[in-house]
């Protein structure tokens, strides 16, 4: 037998998985990866050819800003992503709360969505630029595409996870079935929708870059290729910092959506 | 209004759950359905309110619902069913929005609602923040905004502590005292059957089918424990809920 190791504290086992958010801890990471970049290319670690600096970038920044040319440009890139994306996700929505509701559309319907959700769409581009002309259409067109799926699976998703219970309980009383849509299903599939709009958002931003890179004057994706074809690293580095602050925005939208639609929670 | 089962028969597939179920339940009286775990009772429950079709068999009503009723048969169920996104006020008038009355008109319900429940001050509470208790007594003051004719109840205390159950319990003695509902009450628990019930059906396993049904003439105000018409009923359902497991036993003799 071992010996009694005497009196001591139960060892505490019970820590983490309930992540919690400091406000300062983001700004501070940036700050950070910006100092690291700025020594590295102030050493000379990188060179000037592959990297440029943080102040060649923020000038650059200031340049485009001063000559109202960042606004064209963010102009063009953000209504092709707030129409494509409400395209996108509005039908995706639809679908999904179809297949989620309807025997019918859950037969028809899930296993298309299930077979347009690997296609590449960037891959369609060419083909919406036969049907729709390379103007903005073939553009909302390819982003809509690409939010669509991930909506709808998001969507069907989160109406299969809405309580039975409470549906069972509306029909106890008599609710009418549209009611119950709009009160039990819709409400219970908040927390699904929100977080396949976050996704989507970002497929959505990235499907943006990819056909502005393909056939645009206009709109950030242009912007960084025609950089990139001048060799203007700075100038490309400036565009895909406005594309991550897209995102961050969409980020900070989307969290606002949050505290305001899931405050129940 | 009367509610009746005739010969109702109910299977999932292979699965026999109800087997030949009769049972009337009239104006103003509590039938309390009591069984084992699993032998059909919130299957019975489901049929009796027409939120499933029997495989064979019918449930019927007899008679106008009371003038007034606006959902004449209504559940409460174990799990409270409240919706979470909804304060209690909000939960309370879920069963009144789609039907034509005035904003004015829907507020009062829910307040005289609240009030009988005595949650006048937990209007604007969310579900989340209330006692297991407190969530039953919401569910109890949606039931009764509709003013049903019958209610059926399915195991309505069974998730909440041992003294919120006493509590509640003298809530719905009281709440029945007021207004002479009817109700189906299914329980597994013996207490909570004879205090509460006019009737006690007792279920055998399943298939469920009724072993015996015993009545308690004692007003409903004067059942305390351990009077003796409760202690008698008692032990008559405890008989038969023994022979009945004394038959489980020897069909598993048998079989062996
Ligand atoms: N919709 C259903 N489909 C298949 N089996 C079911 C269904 N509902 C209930 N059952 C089965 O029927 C039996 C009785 O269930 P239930 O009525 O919930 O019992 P109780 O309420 O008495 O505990 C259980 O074995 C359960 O698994
Ligand atoms: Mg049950």
């Amino acid at each position: 037998m071992s010996p009694d190791p005497g009196l001591r504290e139960v060892p505490f086992r019970g820590g983490g998985f309930a992540p919690g958010n400091r406000r300062i801890a983001a700004p501070l990471t940036f700050a950070a990866l910006v100092l690291l970049w700025w020594v590295a290319t102030a050493r000379g670690w990188v060179s000037p050819l592959a990297l440029p600096r943080p102040g060649e970038v923020a000038s650059a920044l200031a340049d485009m800003v001063a000559s109202g040319e960042i606004w064209r440009h963010l102009a063009a890139s953000v209504r092709r992503l707030v129409v494509g994306w409400a395209i996108g996700a509005s039908l995706g929505v639809a679908v999904g709360f179809a297949i989620g509701l309807s025997t019918l559309a859950r037969s028809t319907a899930l296993p298309l969505v299930s077979a347009l959700f690997p296609i590449p769409k960037i891959a369609l581009l060419p083909l919406f630029i036969v049907w729709f002309g390379i103007g903005e259409a073939s553009k909302y067109a390819t982003i809509a595409f690409g939010v669509f799926s991930p909506m709808a699976i998001a969507a069907f998703g989160g109406v299969d996870g809405v309580e039975r219970s409470l549906i069972r309980m509306a029909q106890s009383f008599g609710v009418p079935n549209r009611d119950i849509v709009r009160k039990i299903v819709l409400p219970g599939a908040m927390p699904a929708l929100l977080s396949g709009v976050r996704i989507s958002a970002s497929i959505g931003i990235i499907l943006l870059t990819a056909a502005e890179m393909i056939g645009a004057e206009h709109g950030i994706g242009a912007l960084v290729l025609s950089a990139g074809n001048l060799m203007q690293t700075d100038r490309l580095i400036a565009g895909v910092l406005i594309l991550a602050g897209l995102g961050l925005i969409v980020a900070f939208l989307i969290g606002v959506a949050e505290r305001r639609l899931l405050g129940w929670r | 209004m009367e509610l009746i089962a005739e010969k109702v028969r109910q299977t999932y597939g292979s699965l026999d759950v109800l087997d030949d179920v009769d049972l009337v339940i009239g104006s103003g009286e509590i039938v309390a359905v009591l069984g084992p775990s699993g032998c059909g009772k919130s299957t019975l429950l489901r049929l009796l309110g027409g939120l499933e079709r029997p495989t064979s068999g019918r449930v019927l009503l007899s008679g106008a619902a009371p003038a007034g009723s606006l959902n004449p048969l209504t559940y409460v169920f174990q799990d409270f069913a409240l919706v979470p996104w909804r304060s209690v006020a909000e939960n309370v008038a879920l069963p009144l929005e789609h039907l034509a009355m005035t904003a004015a008109e829907r507020a009062a319900r829910v307040a005289d609602a609240l009030a009988r429940v005595d949650l006048v001050d937990f209007g604007g509470t969310y579900p989340k923040q209330l006692s297991g208790g407190m969530k039953q007594r919401t569910a109890i003051a949606r039931a009764l905004v509709v003013e049903p004719a019958i209610f059926l109840m399915d195991e309505p205390l069974s998730a909440l502590d041992a003294q919120t159950r006493d509590l509640l319990m003298d809530d719905l003695k009281r709440l029945w005292t007021e207004t002479r509902f009817a109700a189906v009450y299914v329980t597994h628990n013996v207490a909570e059957a004879v205090q509460l019930g006019h009737r006690i059906v007792v279920l055998s396993r399943r298939p469920g089918r009724i072993r015996d049904v015993v009545a308690i003439d004692l007003p409903l105000a004067e059942r305390h424990e351990g009077h003796p018409d409760l202690v008698a009923a008692s032990r008559r359902i405890w008989a038969s809920i023994r022979d009945e497991a004394a038959i489980a036993e020897r069909e598993l003799i048998d079989v062996a």
